[in-house]
């Protein structure tokens, strides 16, 4: 989408209420590493061009959760649809068998994951990354990935890093890049887990800046974040879990104005 | 002290053709053997990486047994034993103008297959290395298996596998003297039987010593450029981490494109 389009849209107060088409459907998930509950029942749907925040205290579950919506974690019981189809697992007869792995590979191209440690491909450059999967996944030409990869560059404001190697990128610059990644690959659904957190002070606004960009433009995104502010700001819905549960959630003004859980409260009171 | 110097000089500088012959052996079925040992190290690694347990279990008795007997034992069995139990003979085979002796062969296959087992170890080791999170990225791109191997985790691998390959390469250069039982006329059974005609053993010993500290000499350099190529795993200083990776980078385009 282009800058003016983004500029209309806002304009006109973002992208028209999709018509209730959901993007993620989370029914009653559950996942446990042995005797740790880390899910005790998630449930949450997110419509299409929804901005959700996960906040929550350390060991909530909150970025399993979101890694269990792309499979980087299995399940042991309840649902996940993202685009209307079950990811993960095939259902047969009730019960949940796990998918093939080029099934699960296939379903991934459509989510984007923005990573706290950045993740990018240390071999390559920062075009190099973000040409990777668009040629060899989806198999567009290199020529065609090339351009969309330097686009994309661009609109993350890195286009003169193009060659290099994230060992020469600050923090700031990797998770830009690693979020060019991902879009590269057309997703309907972005998922960021903790992107700031391993970030200098002064590099987070940078990368908040990319993120708030892409929301305006209608991006559906489901954000692990300490960030408040951003929080405040950017998401339509902010969801508060503890103890491997959803305890609350709200659109952004009453939920910080006044929340309505104990924990939630106690949460704020000592992040805020 | 009697030792024949001039004898030493003739046999050391202008070897006979059967002795050039046995060192051209020795470097072929070096190469060969490293070669296939890397390849099906390669596959034995990704089998005991797997999730399927029956894979696991078949390549850690594969490691146990090759790793836990001589190889000289497994070169003896492979080609005397196996024909002695009416199990399996090597018979020569002929290609073209080429014929590949039997005992050739099976010698070839008991320095890879043991060569296989540490190769599958080192392998494993060096994709262990890399960071998990490389993996889970190219996941969340949608990748296969495959492609995540191929593209990312492997090409990350090879800086960590360059080094104790070469060690693996210097000592198959020597674990070849080994296939001289079963009548493989490499280097050293080639000494021997100068030997046995000359009986200069202090003479002829020395000057087979010395082709082989030639042979891991001349690697030790090769070694040297391969790793320097290969890149330093990453980077305390910056811009040699950058230099290392872009040679990689390279590399790796190279034979993406099947040029190398």
């Amino acid at each position: 989408m282009s800058g003016a389009t983004a500029k209309i849209l806002d304009s006109i107060g973002g992208l028209p209420e999709p018509s209730n088409d959901e993007v993620v459907r989370a029914v009653d998930v559950r996942k446990s590493f042995g005797d740790l509950h880390v899910l005790k029942g998630v449930s949450l749907a997110v419509r299409r061009g929804e901005v959700v925040v996960i906040i929550g205290p350390s060991g909530s579950g909150k970025t399993t959760f979101v890694r269990c919506l792309n499979h980087l974690e299995k399940i042991q019981s309840g649902r996940i649809l993202v685009n209307g189809h079950l990811i993960g697992y095939r259902e047969v007869g009730g019960r949940l068998i796990e998918d093939r792995g080029r099934n699960i590979a296939r379903q991934r191209r459509e989510i984007g994951m923005v990573f706290q440690r950045f993740n990018l491909f240390h071999h390559k450059t920062a075009l190099g990354n973000i040409v990777e999967a668009p040629i060899h996944v989806l198999r567009i030409p290199e020529a065609t990935a090339i351009k969309t990869g330097r686009e994309l560059l661009a609109r993350v404001g890195l286009a003169d890093k193009a060659d290099a190697y994230p060992s020469q990128l600050s923090g700031g610059q990797q998770q830009r890049v690693a979020i060019a990644r991902a879009l590269a690959m057309k997703p309907r659904l972005m998922l960021f887990d903790e992107p700031t957190s391993a970030l200098d002070p002064e590099m987070i606004g940078e990368v908040l800046d990319v993120m708030r960009k892409l929301a305006r433009e209608g991006m559906t995104m489901i954000v692990v974040s300490h960030e408040m502010g951003f929080a405040r700001e950017v998401a339509d819905r902010v969801v508060m879990m503890d103890d491997g549960q959803i305890i609350e959630e709200g659109p952004p003004e009453q939920f910080f104005a006044k929340p309505s859980h104990k924990r939630t409260q106690a949460f704020l009171s000592k992040i805020l | 002290m009697s030792f024949d110097w001039p004898f030493f000089w003739h046999y050391l500088l202008r070897p006979s053709a059967a002795y050039l012959n046995g060192l051209m052996l020795t470097l072929v079925l070096s190469v060969v053997a490293q070669s296939l040992g890397t390849v099906i190290g390669l596959f034995a690694a990704l089998g005991r990486m797997s999730h399927i347990a029956p894979l696991q279990y078949l390549v850690r008795g594969y490691v146990w047994i090759m790793r836990g007997t001589p190889l000289l034992v497994q070169i003896v069995f492979i080609y005397t034993g196996l024909a002695a139990g009416g199990i399996f003979r090597f018979e020569d085979i002929s290609l073209g103008i080429l014929t590949i002796p039997g005992n050739v062969q099976a010698g070839l296959v008991a320095l890879s297959l043991n060569e296989a087992a540490y190769m599958a170890e080192i392998i494993r080791a060096g994709i262990s290395s890399v960071d998990s999170g490389q993996t889970e990225a190219a996941k969340s791109l949608g990748m296969t298996y495959g492609l995540v191997m191929r593209r990312i985790v492997l090409p990350q691998a090879t800086r960590f596998v360059i080094p104790p390959l070469g060690n693996e390469f210097n000592a198959m250069l020597k674990n070849t003297t080994l296939v001289s039982v079963i009548g493989v006329p490499e280097l050293l059974l080639t000494t021997e039987t100068l030997t046995s005609a000359t009986f200069r053993v202090f003479e002829l010993y020395s000057v087979v010593a010395l082709y082989y500290l030639t042979l891991t000499t001349l690697w030790g350099v090769v070694q040297g450029r391969i790793e320097a190529r290969f890149g330093e795993p990453t980077a305390q200083t910056p811009t040699e981490a950058s230099f290392g990776e872009r040679l990689f980078g390279r590399t790796l385009a190279r034979m993406a494109r099947g040029k190398l």
